[in-house]
């Protein structure tokens, strides 16, 4: 099916605006017009809809949503077929330029120029970005030939370029492993991984498939120390760290490289949220959100890696959807739940998403460890739930559903969730 | 190094004929560590699981180790000049690299549908090489999302 017209014509005012197209903003599109929402515009800043999925031609989306693995682009274009045919208004190449309160939107596109509008319900979407060299202070010159890894996946995938030919890679994050895998594959040598932590910080499945199957080496607790060359990289210096996560200088070696990717974390791109005054959640570095993916801001609403990373598309478009629901929810004249309890994280647990959920709701709890746990864990939701899992890493994303039933009986305001090994537990 | 980075498969003789090999488990957080005894392709048992899907994982490791692959091609006439393409399964994996060469050098023409077959039964796998994204020819104006003048075709 063709992609989209081309919008040339903006309403006044619309029940639901959302910006970002990507995994979250199409989900929430679509949450909102199964709500009743009318009106629904979503706006992308890229010449397509799809965001970042785009650049991710690798295999791994859809087992949740669409119940079959399939790539990024695939992923997209199934989102995309239906927003479009649930008539919602897009707008590409388009830079949100403010949101105030009260809904009162500003942009800019080449096809609408400056526009004004008012959306009942706003749903942040925009993603998140990738920590750069200046997040880390790596010491040394400043030469060509460093950049993120997804900077390298959108030069490789989209353009057709390779970054270089002897490359090193600085975390291991899961889109860090990925190109270490693209890149061997199109004929770059990967001289190696190498990852500040004891654990790697990508899914399993990435260090098998992407490292091991190519026999590129993981370095584990060792980091790039210093960067060399004068206009082209021309090597790194790599060293062990201690225990402290102190390099051990005297232990340094250099390695020849024409290519360092930094793939060292990403962080909720949520400037929006932070104009409006929302309220943030530290650790995240996303917006804090209630049981409806609510911001502190009424009527507006996040969902996505614009509130916290996640390390499945699926889960950012299950979130999201649920965003878009409400935010239609509430455009049309539904009443904003009671939200009167606190989700916090507990033992072994970094941040937990949402912060607060009614009590007569059905919400998925999202949240990570602080410390993999190799064994049987107890994940625990106060004294309301709890539930056996096999393991669990801080690269993996945990989720649990909470319903009305289990706060039956229940009249506490704060719920602490724990994840701890299984022995552990006293009942 | 931890666990998860040892190298594999690594044969260690038992006796004459039962070989361990050890690879891990890609199928939750927990990551075991299997240890398959096998005489050639027979394999004897699986060590090391704590689910049944690590037992048949590590068989199929040991027997027919494959992968999802997905590279992309050369695309004249789109918005964009390469069309991410995917192999329809996953193939085994010591011809990834095989694979990726015999596409490296393919060039096609946009309009391009997800789900097109590019090249049928690529080195003689069974598999065949699929579009994954959609891509109008530039000239179909009306196709497209931005309001923009394309770029110039590479053409
Ligand atoms: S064997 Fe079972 S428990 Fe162990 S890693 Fe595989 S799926 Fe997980």
């Amino acid at each position: 099916m063709p992609i989209t017209g081309q919008l040339r014509h903006l309403e006044a005012d619309y029940d639901v605006a959302i910006v970002g197209a990507g995994p979250a903003g199409m989900a929430a599109a679509l949450g909102a017009r199964a709500r009743g929402a009318e009106r629904i515009l979503l706006v992308d800043r890229d010449a397509e809809p799809g965001g970042i999925l785009l650049q991710c031609i690798h295999s791994g989306f859809g087992l949740h949503a669409f119940d079959e693995e399939i790539t990024g682009p695939e992923y997209a274009q199934r989102y995309l077929e239906q927003v479009l045919e649930h008539d919602i208004d897009v707008l590409t190449d388009a830079y949100v330029m403010d949101v105030g309160p009260g809904g009162r939107m500003k942009l800019m596109s080449p096809t609408v120029g400056v526009t004004g509008l008012d959306a009942r319900s706003v749903v942040l979407a925009m993603g998140a970005r990738e920590r750069t060299r200046g997040a880390i202070r790596i010491p040394g010159d400043r030469p060509s030939g460093v950049m993120t890894a997804g900077l390298a996946q959108r030069m490789v995938n989209l353009d057709g370029y390779l970054p270089g030919r002897r490359a090193a890679i600085l975390g291991s994050g899961d889109i860090g492993l990925i190109m270490a895998r693209r890149l061997r594959l199109e004929g770059v040598e990967v001289v190696g991984v190498f990852e500040l932590l004891p654990h790697p910080s990508g899914l399993m499945r990435n260090v098998v498939q992407c490292l091991d199957d190519l026999d590129i080496p993981l370095h584990l607790s060792t980091t790039v120390v210093g960067i060399h060359g004068r206009d082209r990289l021309e090597r790194v210096t790599v060293a062990p760290v201690d225990d402290g996560r102190e390099p051990i200088l005297e232990r340094s070696w250099d390695v020849d490289v024409d290519t360092l990717l930094l793939s060292i974390g990403l962080i909720p791109d949520a400037e929006l949220a932070r104009e409006l005054g929302a309220l943030f959640d530290p650790v995240t570095g996303g917006p804090v959100v209630s049981g409806t993916m609510e911001t502190t801001i009424p009527g507006v609403f996040a969902a996505g890696n614009v509130v916290h990373v996640n390390d499945l598309a699926d889960w950012v478009s299950r979130e999201a959807r649920v965003a878009g629901e409400w935010a239609a929810a509430l455009a049309t004249g539904a009443r904003r739940p009671d939200e009167d309890v606190r989700l916090v994280p507990g033992d072994n647990v970094a941040y937990v998403v949402p912060h607060t959920i009614s009590r007569d709701g059905t919400h998925t709890v999202s949240f990570r460890v602080k410390r993999p746990i190799h064994g049987p864990t107890m994940l625990r939701i106060g004294e309301v739930h709890r539930r056996k899992v096999r393991a669990v890493v801080p690269a993996e994303m945990v989720t649990l559903q909470l319903a009305p039933r289990m706060l039956e009986g229940w009249s506490g305001a704060v719920l602490r969730i724990d994840a701890v090994p299984a022995e552990a537990v006293v009942r | 190094m931890n666990h998860r980075h040892d190298r594999q498969p690594q044969p260690q003789a038992i006796d004459e004929d039962v070989a361990t090999h050890v690879y891990l488990c890609t199928g939750c957080p927990l990551g075991c560590r299997l240890e398959v005894d096998a005489v050639d392709d027979e394999v004897v048992e699986v060590r090391g699981f704590n689910c049944r899907k690590g037992d048949r994982y590590g068989r199929q490791e040991h027997l027919d180790p494959r992968r999802p692959l997905s590279t992309t091609i050369w695309i004249e006439g789109a918005a964009i000049r390469r069309v991410p393409v995917r192999t329809a399964e996953p193939v085994p994996r010591d011809q990834l690299v095989a694979v990726v060469e015999a596409l490296r050098g393919l060039r096609i023409a946009a309009p391009v549908k997800r789900g097109e077959v590019v090249v049928a039964d690529v080195l003689g796998t069974g598999i065949d090489v699929i579009v994954t994204r959609e891509l109008p020819a530039v000239g179909q104006r009306d196709h497209l999302t931005t309001g923009q003048d394309p770029p110039a075709s590479e053409a």
